[in-house]
């Protein structure tokens, strides 16, 4: 199944794409990009889950449902944040990250 | 090599490649579509673990829910052709940096860790274990993280809805603080 594929080369392929969300959460200031950012670094923490529980553990399935329970919380914080920054756009017509600095209304 | 080591080094070269263009792509939508790359090769890795309920659940949840989602509020949000200026190549050295430094300690500490594996039989990930496994309030059941995910998403849908709804809700018996 998994033969000539040792464990190490998902963690480090999990680890690449870990920081690359790291990197884009940092760099960029748009907020739908920020919610790109967070959406990989979530998929990176799922493929190590993933790799854990079918290497180490196979006889159990506490990585498998770990891994869905993240997606369900990624999609609710996917909506959620999407309707946010609607609501954002609507009052400062931007979404910009350093022009949306104040919080009154 | 066997054919799912070039599975796998397609895989993560997608992957990587992708998700590095994802945070550096000027235009927004084609940020958003290189993120749907990684995801559908993401699930590929899935396939290659075995994980076959998780893969479908990731192509029709992220990929077919989640990327549409943001193209839509992409869309809505901003203009096509728009590309991003530049931001401040101070900001981007230094967050190359802690993401390197991270990155790097992370791969050491990988390299350096010796993973011993159990030796039991491993379970075959059919449908009726993992509906089973989901309702079950035994050792290995999981019923309560699946109660608890189907408020979550409910709080999520009904607050999703309140957000986005056009016009803010007039608040009232709140003292009026200098309007």
């Amino acid at each position: 199944m998994n033969t000539g594929i040792p464990i190490q080369y998902f963690l480090i392929l999990a680890t690449i794409m870990f920081f690359t969300g790291v990197y884009g959460f940092l760099t960029r200031r748009n907020l739908i990009t920020i919610l790109m950012s967070v959406e990989l670094i979530l998929n990176s923490v799922n493929i190590n889950f993933l790799a854990f529980n079918r290497f180490l553990y196979p006889h159990k399935l506490e990585g498998m449902f770990f891994s869905l329970f993240i997606i369900a919380v990624a999609a609710s914080e996917a909506a959620v944040a999407i309707a946010i920054i609607i609501n954002i756009y609507r009052r400062f017509t931007t979404i910009n990250v350093e022009d949306v600095n104040e919080m009154k209304f | 090599m066997a054919a799912n080591q070039i599975m796998f080094v397609i895989f993560s070269a997608m992957i990587v490649v992708f998700s590095i263009l994802t945070v550096t792509s000027r235009r927004i939508l084609r940020a958003a579509v290189y993120l749907l790359f990684v995801l559908v090769s993401t699930s590929g890795l899935y396939f290659m673990l075995n994980f076959q309920f998780l893969a479908a659940v990731q192509l029709s949840l992220y990929a077919g829910g989640i990327v549409v989602l943001i193209i839509f509020s992409i869309l809505l949000t901003s203009h096509i052709s728009q590309k991003f200026e530049s931001s401040g190549w101070k900001k981007n050295i230094f967050s190359a940096l802690a993401a390197l430094t991270g990155a790097i300690l992370s791969i050491i500490t990988i390299l350096d860790y010796k993973f011993s594996a159990t030796t039991e039989a491993a379970k075959e990930v059919n449908m009726r274990l993992i509906g089973k496994s989901l309702l079950s309030v035994d050792y290995d059941g999981y019923v309560l993280p699946f109660e608890v995910i189907s408020v979550l998403l409910l709080a999520a849908m009904v607050a999703a809805i309140v957000v986005a709804k056009k016009g803010a809700p007039k608040i009232t018996g709140l003292p009026k603080i200098n309007q």
